[in-house]
Protein backbone atom coordinates (compact mmCIF):
# COMPACT_ATOMS: atom_id res chain seq x y z
CA UNK A 1 0.00 0.00 0.00
CA UNK A 2 1.31 2.83 -0.68
CA UNK A 3 1.93 6.05 1.64
CA UNK A 4 -0.45 8.42 0.36
CA UNK A 5 -3.28 5.62 0.41
CA UNK A 6 -2.22 5.19 4.25
CA UNK A 7 -2.84 8.72 4.84
CA UNK A 8 -6.21 8.53 3.30
CA UNK A 9 -7.45 5.61 4.97
CA UNK A 10 -5.67 6.72 8.53
CA UNK A 11 -6.55 10.40 8.12
CA UNK A 12 -10.09 8.75 7.19
CA UNK A 13 -10.65 6.79 10.16
CA UNK A 14 -9.32 9.23 12.66
CA UNK A 15 -11.54 12.33 11.32
CA UNK A 16 -14.90 10.16 11.67
CA UNK A 17 -13.57 9.64 15.12
CA UNK A 18 -12.96 12.70 15.90
CA UNK A 19 -16.26 13.60 14.36
CA UNK A 20 -18.52 11.20 16.48
CA UNK A 21 -16.57 12.76 19.51
CA UNK A 22 -18.88 15.99 18.42
CA UNK A 23 -22.12 13.88 19.83
CA UNK A 24 -20.85 14.32 23.69
CA UNK A 25 -21.66 18.13 22.81
CA UNK A 26 -25.18 18.43 22.95
CA UNK A 27 -25.06 21.72 21.29
CA UNK A 28 -24.33 20.19 18.07
CA UNK A 29 -25.49 16.92 18.14
CA UNK A 30 -28.47 17.92 15.73
CA UNK A 31 -25.23 18.60 12.81
CA UNK A 32 -23.84 15.42 13.88
CA UNK A 33 -23.86 14.11 9.84
CA UNK A 34 -21.88 17.53 8.27
CA UNK A 35 -19.25 17.34 11.52
CA UNK A 36 -18.55 13.37 10.46
CA UNK A 37 -18.37 14.33 6.89
CA UNK A 38 -16.36 17.41 7.12
CA UNK A 39 -13.87 16.17 9.76
CA UNK A 40 -13.99 12.71 7.75
CA UNK A 41 -12.55 14.95 4.51
CA UNK A 42 -10.28 17.16 6.50
CA UNK A 43 -8.60 14.13 7.87
CA UNK A 44 -8.22 12.48 4.64
CA UNK A 45 -6.61 15.78 2.84
CA UNK A 46 -4.11 15.67 5.58
CA UNK A 47 -3.54 12.42 5.34
CA UNK A 48 -2.67 12.45 1.22
CA UNK A 49 -0.04 15.42 2.17
CA UNK A 50 1.25 13.52 4.88
CA UNK A 51 1.26 10.77 2.82
CA UNK A 52 3.04 12.53 -0.37
CA UNK A 53 5.78 14.17 2.45
CA UNK A 54 6.13 10.88 3.56
CA UNK A 55 6.80 9.63 -0.41
CA UNK A 56 9.87 12.29 -0.30
CA UNK A 57 11.52 12.40 3.04
CA UNK A 58 11.91 9.32 5.69
CA UNK A 59 11.66 10.74 9.75
CA UNK A 60 9.78 10.65 11.67
CA UNK A 61 10.32 13.28 13.33
CA UNK A 62 9.68 15.04 9.98
CA UNK A 63 5.94 13.21 9.64
CA UNK A 64 4.48 14.10 13.35
CA UNK A 65 6.07 17.77 12.50
CA UNK A 66 4.32 18.19 8.84
CA UNK A 67 1.56 15.98 10.46
CA UNK A 68 0.55 18.68 13.27
CA UNK A 69 1.26 21.43 11.47
CA UNK A 70 -1.14 20.55 8.46
CA UNK A 71 -3.79 19.25 11.50
CA UNK A 72 -3.30 22.96 13.38
CA UNK A 73 -3.69 24.83 9.82
CA UNK A 74 -6.68 22.69 8.55
CA UNK A 75 -8.50 22.98 12.26
CA UNK A 76 -8.24 26.68 12.24
CA UNK A 77 -9.87 27.09 8.65
CA UNK A 78 -12.87 24.72 9.83
CA UNK A 79 -12.58 26.60 13.30
CA UNK A 80 -12.33 30.05 11.66
CA UNK A 81 -16.15 29.46 10.38
CA UNK A 82 -18.93 30.48 12.55
CA UNK A 83 -21.16 27.90 14.12
CA UNK A 84 -24.78 27.49 13.98
CA UNK A 85 -24.69 29.24 17.41
CA UNK A 86 -22.84 31.87 15.83
CA UNK A 87 -19.88 31.27 17.98
CA UNK A 88 -16.10 30.00 17.27
CA UNK A 89 -14.14 27.09 18.71
CA UNK A 90 -10.84 27.84 18.34
CA UNK A 91 -9.67 25.74 20.93
CA UNK A 92 -12.16 22.83 20.60
CA UNK A 93 -11.36 22.06 17.21
CA UNK A 94 -7.76 22.93 16.79
CA UNK A 95 -5.96 21.16 19.83
CA UNK A 96 -7.45 17.89 19.05
CA UNK A 97 -7.23 18.48 15.02
CA UNK A 98 -3.05 19.50 16.33
CA UNK A 99 -2.51 16.07 17.87
CA UNK A 100 -4.62 13.86 15.07
CA UNK A 101 -2.62 15.29 12.38
CA UNK A 102 0.58 14.37 14.63
CA UNK A 103 -0.96 10.71 14.51
CA UNK A 104 -1.50 10.66 10.86
CA UNK A 105 1.76 12.15 10.04
CA UNK A 106 3.47 9.89 11.98
CA UNK A 107 1.52 6.37 10.64
CA UNK A 108 2.84 7.58 6.95
CA UNK A 109 5.78 7.41 8.30
CA UNK A 110 5.66 4.09 9.53
CA UNK A 111 3.41 2.20 7.30
CA UNK A 112 3.49 1.69 3.52
CA UNK A 113 5.91 1.65 1.02
CA UNK A 114 7.51 4.82 -0.72
CA UNK A 115 8.60 4.48 -4.67
CA UNK A 116 11.78 2.99 -4.81
CA UNK A 117 14.84 5.38 -5.41
CA UNK A 118 16.21 5.43 -8.99
CA UNK B 1 75.20 -43.67 23.10
CA UNK B 2 74.54 -39.92 23.57
CA UNK B 3 71.49 -38.44 23.04
CA UNK B 4 69.97 -35.22 20.79
CA UNK B 5 69.04 -32.58 22.76
CA UNK B 6 65.66 -31.43 22.39
CA UNK B 7 65.81 -28.51 20.54
CA UNK B 8 67.89 -30.88 17.93
CA UNK B 9 65.07 -33.29 17.79
CA UNK B 10 62.59 -29.95 17.19
CA UNK B 11 64.34 -28.75 14.75
CA UNK B 12 64.68 -32.72 12.63
CA UNK B 13 61.15 -32.71 13.26
CA UNK B 14 60.86 -29.20 11.87
CA UNK B 15 62.89 -29.77 8.77
CA UNK B 16 61.06 -33.49 8.08
CA UNK B 17 57.59 -31.77 8.16
CA UNK B 18 58.75 -28.44 6.46
CA UNK B 19 57.15 -29.34 2.95
CA UNK B 20 59.25 -28.37 -0.40
CA UNK B 21 57.85 -26.27 -2.53
CA UNK B 22 60.80 -25.51 -4.91
CA UNK B 23 59.12 -26.87 -7.42
CA UNK B 24 55.82 -24.48 -7.60
CA UNK B 25 54.96 -21.29 -7.71
CA UNK B 26 54.85 -21.10 -3.61
CA UNK B 27 57.48 -19.90 -1.52
CA UNK B 28 56.29 -20.83 2.40
CA UNK B 29 57.02 -18.04 4.50
CA UNK B 30 55.59 -19.26 8.34
CA UNK B 31 53.14 -22.24 9.99
CA UNK B 32 50.25 -20.61 10.80
CA UNK B 33 47.38 -23.41 11.54
CA UNK B 34 48.14 -27.36 12.83
CA UNK B 35 45.28 -29.48 12.71
CA UNK B 36 44.24 -33.24 13.05
CA UNK B 37 44.97 -33.90 9.46
CA UNK B 38 47.38 -31.57 8.22
CA UNK B 39 48.99 -28.15 8.83
CA UNK B 40 48.39 -24.45 7.45
CA UNK B 41 50.85 -22.46 6.21
CA UNK B 42 51.55 -18.53 4.81
CA UNK B 43 52.97 -18.68 1.64
CA UNK B 44 53.50 -16.22 -1.39
CA UNK B 45 52.33 -17.24 -4.70
CA UNK B 46 54.94 -15.96 -7.05
CA UNK B 47 52.58 -16.19 -10.24
CA UNK B 48 49.85 -14.34 -9.39
CA UNK B 49 51.77 -12.13 -6.93
CA UNK B 50 49.79 -12.38 -3.70
CA UNK B 51 49.76 -13.96 -0.04
CA UNK B 52 47.77 -17.44 0.21
CA UNK B 53 47.36 -19.96 2.95
CA UNK B 54 48.96 -23.18 1.67
CA UNK B 55 47.22 -26.68 3.58
CA UNK B 56 49.38 -29.37 3.08
CA UNK B 57 47.54 -32.72 4.05
CA UNK B 58 49.21 -35.42 6.43
CA UNK B 59 51.04 -38.12 4.51
CA UNK B 60 48.49 -40.79 3.44
CA UNK B 61 46.00 -38.32 2.26
CA UNK B 62 45.05 -38.35 -1.57
CA UNK B 63 43.54 -34.45 -2.64
CA UNK B 64 41.11 -34.78 -0.06
CA UNK B 65 37.39 -34.26 -0.37
CA UNK B 66 37.86 -30.81 1.51
CA UNK B 67 39.51 -29.21 -1.20
CA UNK B 68 36.74 -30.91 -3.76
CA UNK B 69 34.06 -29.79 -1.25
CA UNK B 70 35.44 -26.07 -0.88
CA UNK B 71 36.21 -26.22 -4.85
CA UNK B 72 32.23 -26.75 -4.98
CA UNK B 73 31.53 -24.14 -2.60
CA UNK B 74 31.50 -20.55 -3.67
CA UNK B 75 30.37 -17.90 -1.00
CA UNK B 76 31.40 -14.99 0.59
CA UNK B 77 31.55 -17.26 4.01
CA UNK B 78 33.95 -19.95 2.59
CA UNK B 79 37.64 -19.61 1.51
CA UNK B 80 38.06 -20.64 -1.73
CA UNK B 81 40.42 -23.05 -3.10
CA UNK B 82 42.66 -21.81 -5.60
CA UNK B 83 44.91 -24.67 -6.49
CA UNK B 84 45.77 -27.76 -5.66
CA UNK B 85 48.51 -30.98 -6.06
CA UNK B 86 51.31 -32.57 -4.79
CA UNK B 87 55.10 -32.52 -3.20
CA UNK B 88 58.29 -34.88 -4.26
CA UNK B 89 57.66 -36.69 -0.99
CA UNK B 90 53.81 -37.90 -2.25
CA UNK B 91 52.19 -35.60 0.51
CA UNK B 92 49.09 -33.37 -1.23
CA UNK B 93 48.43 -29.55 -0.67
CA UNK B 94 45.76 -27.15 -2.05
CA UNK B 95 46.20 -23.56 -1.94
CA UNK B 96 43.22 -21.00 -0.51
CA UNK B 97 42.24 -17.70 -0.22
CA UNK B 98 44.83 -16.31 3.17
CA UNK B 99 42.03 -15.38 5.39
CA UNK B 100 43.54 -12.30 7.14
CA UNK B 101 41.45 -11.91 10.47
CA UNK B 102 40.75 -13.50 14.38
CA UNK B 103 39.29 -16.84 15.75
CA UNK B 104 35.73 -16.33 16.75
CA UNK B 105 36.95 -17.41 20.44
CA UNK B 106 39.63 -14.31 20.28
CA UNK B 107 37.13 -12.07 18.89
CA UNK B 108 34.52 -12.44 21.35
CA UNK B 109 37.54 -11.48 24.19
CA UNK B 110 37.30 -8.38 22.51
CA UNK B 111 33.70 -7.75 21.36
CA UNK B 112 31.47 -7.43 24.28
CA UNK B 113 28.63 -5.97 22.33
CA UNK B 114 25.94 -8.47 22.21
CA UNK B 115 24.24 -7.31 18.88
CA UNK B 116 27.35 -7.36 17.20
CA UNK B 117 28.09 -10.74 18.27
CA UNK B 118 24.64 -11.93 16.78
CA UNK B 119 25.13 -10.02 13.69
CA UNK B 120 28.90 -12.15 13.53
CA UNK B 121 26.38 -15.45 14.35
CA UNK B 122 23.82 -14.52 11.72
CA UNK B 123 27.22 -15.02 9.01
CA UNK B 124 28.49 -18.09 10.44
CA UNK B 125 24.94 -19.49 9.73
CA UNK B 126 24.55 -17.93 6.17
CA UNK B 127 27.61 -20.06 5.64
CA UNK B 128 26.48 -22.97 7.00
CA UNK B 129 23.41 -22.89 5.33
CA UNK B 130 24.92 -22.23 2.30
CA UNK B 131 26.80 -25.11 2.51
CA UNK B 132 23.94 -27.57 4.02
CA UNK B 133 22.05 -25.83 0.72
CA UNK B 134 24.59 -27.65 -1.49
CA UNK B 135 24.21 -30.75 0.31
CA UNK B 136 27.24 -30.84 3.14
CA UNK B 137 27.27 -30.67 6.41
CA UNK B 138 30.44 -29.21 8.24
CA UNK B 139 30.50 -31.84 11.48
CA UNK B 140 33.15 -29.87 13.38
CA UNK B 141 31.70 -26.33 14.02
CA UNK B 142 33.39 -24.44 16.94
CA UNK B 143 35.00 -21.16 17.64
CA UNK B 144 38.24 -22.06 16.19
CA UNK B 145 36.91 -22.79 12.93
CA UNK B 146 35.19 -19.74 11.88
CA UNK B 147 37.24 -16.85 11.44
CA UNK B 148 36.05 -13.31 11.89
CA UNK B 149 38.07 -10.59 9.49
CA UNK B 150 38.98 -6.75 10.66
CA UNK B 151 35.82 -5.22 8.36
CA UNK B 152 33.34 -8.33 10.03
CA UNK B 153 32.96 -10.42 7.24
CA UNK B 154 33.18 -14.50 8.65
CA UNK B 155 34.80 -17.32 7.02
CA UNK B 156 34.06 -20.76 7.92
CA UNK B 157 37.36 -22.87 7.82
CA UNK B 158 38.40 -26.72 8.49
CA UNK B 159 35.96 -28.16 6.25
CA UNK B 160 38.16 -31.55 7.16
CA UNK B 161 35.85 -33.57 8.20
CA UNK B 162 32.67 -32.45 6.54
CA UNK B 163 30.78 -34.62 4.84
CA UNK B 164 27.95 -35.07 2.28
CA UNK B 165 24.61 -35.22 3.97
CA UNK B 166 23.47 -38.86 4.85
CA UNK B 167 26.19 -40.44 3.78
CA UNK B 168 26.88 -42.71 6.27
CA UNK B 169 29.88 -44.33 4.94
CA UNK B 170 32.30 -41.22 5.89
CA UNK B 171 33.72 -41.91 9.47
CA UNK B 172 32.61 -38.86 11.97
CA UNK B 173 34.98 -37.06 14.06
CA UNK B 174 34.49 -33.57 16.21
CA UNK B 175 35.12 -31.80 18.81
CA UNK B 176 33.59 -31.63 22.42
CA UNK B 177 31.34 -29.64 23.93
CA UNK B 178 30.15 -28.68 19.74
CA UNK B 179 30.06 -32.41 18.64
CA UNK B 180 26.42 -33.64 18.63
CA UNK B 181 24.94 -36.39 20.38
CA UNK B 182 24.66 -38.50 17.09
CA UNK B 183 27.87 -37.86 15.63
CA UNK B 184 29.04 -40.56 18.40
CA UNK B 185 26.61 -42.79 16.86
CA UNK B 186 26.28 -41.93 13.44
CA UNK B 187 26.29 -45.80 12.30
CA UNK B 188 22.98 -45.72 13.42
CA UNK B 189 21.21 -42.35 12.43
CA UNK B 190 22.68 -40.52 9.93
CA UNK B 191 23.58 -37.28 10.75
CA UNK B 192 22.06 -34.39 8.89
CA UNK B 193 22.02 -30.32 9.13
CA UNK B 194 20.72 -30.98 12.57
CA UNK B 195 24.17 -31.96 13.72
CA UNK B 196 25.57 -28.36 12.58
CA UNK B 197 22.68 -26.94 14.28
CA UNK B 198 23.78 -28.79 17.16
CA UNK B 199 27.23 -27.22 17.06
CA UNK B 200 25.92 -23.34 16.04
CA UNK B 201 23.59 -24.06 18.96
CA UNK B 202 26.67 -24.54 21.52
CA UNK B 203 28.42 -21.64 19.85
CA UNK B 204 25.70 -19.44 20.55
CA UNK B 205 25.71 -20.17 24.06
CA UNK B 206 29.76 -19.11 23.34
CA UNK B 207 28.74 -15.90 22.63
CA UNK B 208 25.75 -14.72 25.31
CA UNK B 209 26.67 -13.03 28.79
CA UNK B 210 26.17 -14.66 31.86
CA UNK B 211 23.32 -14.41 32.21
CA UNK B 212 20.94 -13.96 28.88
CA UNK B 213 18.04 -12.60 27.56
CA UNK B 214 15.35 -15.21 28.10
CA UNK B 215 14.38 -16.07 23.95
CA UNK B 216 18.29 -16.20 23.72
CA UNK B 217 18.47 -18.65 25.95
CA UNK B 218 16.07 -20.58 24.75
CA UNK B 219 17.26 -20.46 21.02
CA UNK B 220 20.59 -21.57 22.42
CA UNK B 221 18.58 -24.70 24.02
CA UNK B 222 16.72 -25.43 21.20
CA UNK B 223 19.66 -25.49 18.68
CA UNK B 224 21.71 -27.53 21.11
CA UNK B 225 18.88 -29.98 22.23
CA UNK B 226 20.27 -33.56 22.58
CA UNK B 227 17.85 -35.05 20.63
CA UNK B 228 18.03 -33.93 17.13
CA UNK B 229 14.01 -33.85 16.96
CA UNK B 230 13.71 -31.07 19.21
CA UNK B 231 16.25 -28.53 17.30
CA UNK B 232 15.63 -26.35 14.71
CA UNK B 233 14.76 -28.17 11.28
CA UNK B 234 17.73 -26.19 9.82
CA UNK B 235 20.40 -23.63 10.14
CA UNK B 236 17.84 -20.92 8.33
CA UNK B 237 15.35 -21.60 10.96
CA UNK B 238 17.79 -20.87 13.50
CA UNK B 239 19.08 -17.68 12.06
CA UNK B 240 15.37 -16.48 10.98
CA UNK B 241 15.24 -16.57 14.92
CA UNK B 242 18.13 -14.78 16.18
CA UNK B 243 17.00 -12.05 13.34
CA UNK B 244 13.80 -11.78 15.27
CA UNK B 245 15.34 -11.16 18.38
CA UNK B 246 17.52 -9.02 16.92
CA UNK B 247 14.84 -6.66 15.64
CA UNK B 248 13.15 -7.33 19.59
CA UNK B 249 10.24 -9.27 18.05
CA UNK B 250 8.94 -12.42 18.96
CA UNK B 251 11.17 -15.87 18.48
CA UNK B 252 9.97 -19.00 17.96
CA UNK B 253 11.71 -21.24 20.50
CA UNK B 254 10.64 -18.95 23.45
CA UNK B 255 6.85 -18.50 24.49
CA UNK B 256 6.28 -14.44 25.72
CA UNK B 257 4.56 -14.20 29.17
CA UNK B 258 1.75 -11.72 29.29
CA UNK B 259 4.05 -8.97 30.91
CA UNK B 260 6.83 -9.53 28.53
CA UNK B 261 4.31 -9.08 25.23
CA UNK B 262 3.05 -5.93 26.80
CA UNK B 263 6.77 -4.95 27.73
CA UNK B 264 7.44 -5.68 23.56
CA UNK B 265 3.84 -3.91 22.27
CA UNK B 266 4.79 -0.78 24.36
CA UNK B 267 8.46 -0.47 22.69
CA UNK B 268 7.18 -1.52 19.52
CA UNK B 269 4.27 1.17 19.51
CA UNK B 270 5.71 3.83 22.27
CA UNK B 271 4.84 6.89 19.79
CA UNK B 272 1.22 5.89 18.38
CA UNK B 273 0.69 5.03 22.59
CA UNK B 274 1.35 8.38 23.52
CA UNK B 275 0.02 10.62 21.05
CA UNK B 276 -3.08 8.55 21.50
CA UNK B 277 -3.12 8.98 24.92
CA UNK B 278 -2.22 12.81 24.38
CA UNK B 279 -5.27 12.78 22.16
CA UNK B 280 -7.57 10.89 24.63
CA UNK B 281 -6.16 14.12 27.58
CA UNK B 282 -7.06 16.79 25.22
CA UNK B 283 -10.77 15.53 24.30
CA UNK B 284 -10.91 14.68 28.45
CA UNK B 285 -9.92 17.83 28.96
CA UNK B 286 -11.97 19.70 26.94
CA UNK B 287 -14.96 18.09 27.49
CA UNK B 288 -14.75 18.94 31.21
CA UNK B 289 -13.32 22.30 30.69
CA UNK B 290 -16.48 23.22 28.32
CA UNK B 291 -18.78 24.91 30.58
CA UNK B 292 -15.67 27.61 31.34
CA UNK B 293 -14.85 27.93 27.58
CA UNK B 294 -18.25 29.18 26.81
Amino acid sequence: MNKPLVGLIAGAILGIVDGATAWFTPAVRSEMTGILMGSCVKGMVIGILCGLIARKVHSTAVGLGVGAGFGLLFAYLVASMPQPDGQHYYLQIMLPGFVLGAITGFLTQRMGTAPARA
Amino acid sequence: MSFLPDRALDHLRQVTESPDFSATRYQVEEEIGRGGMGIVYRAWDSRLERRVALKVMDSGFAINQEAKLLAQLEHPGLAPVYDAGSLPDGRVYYAMRLIEGRRLDDFLRQESSLPARLRIFEKICEAVAFAHNHGVIHCDLKPQNIMVGQFGEVFVVDWGVARAIDDAAMPTAGTPPYMAPEQSRSREQPLDARTDVFALGRILQDLMPPSPPRPLAAIARKASAPDPAGRFGDVRQLAADISLFLDGLPVTAYRDTVPERLARFWRHNQVLLLLLSAYLAVKLILFFLAPALK
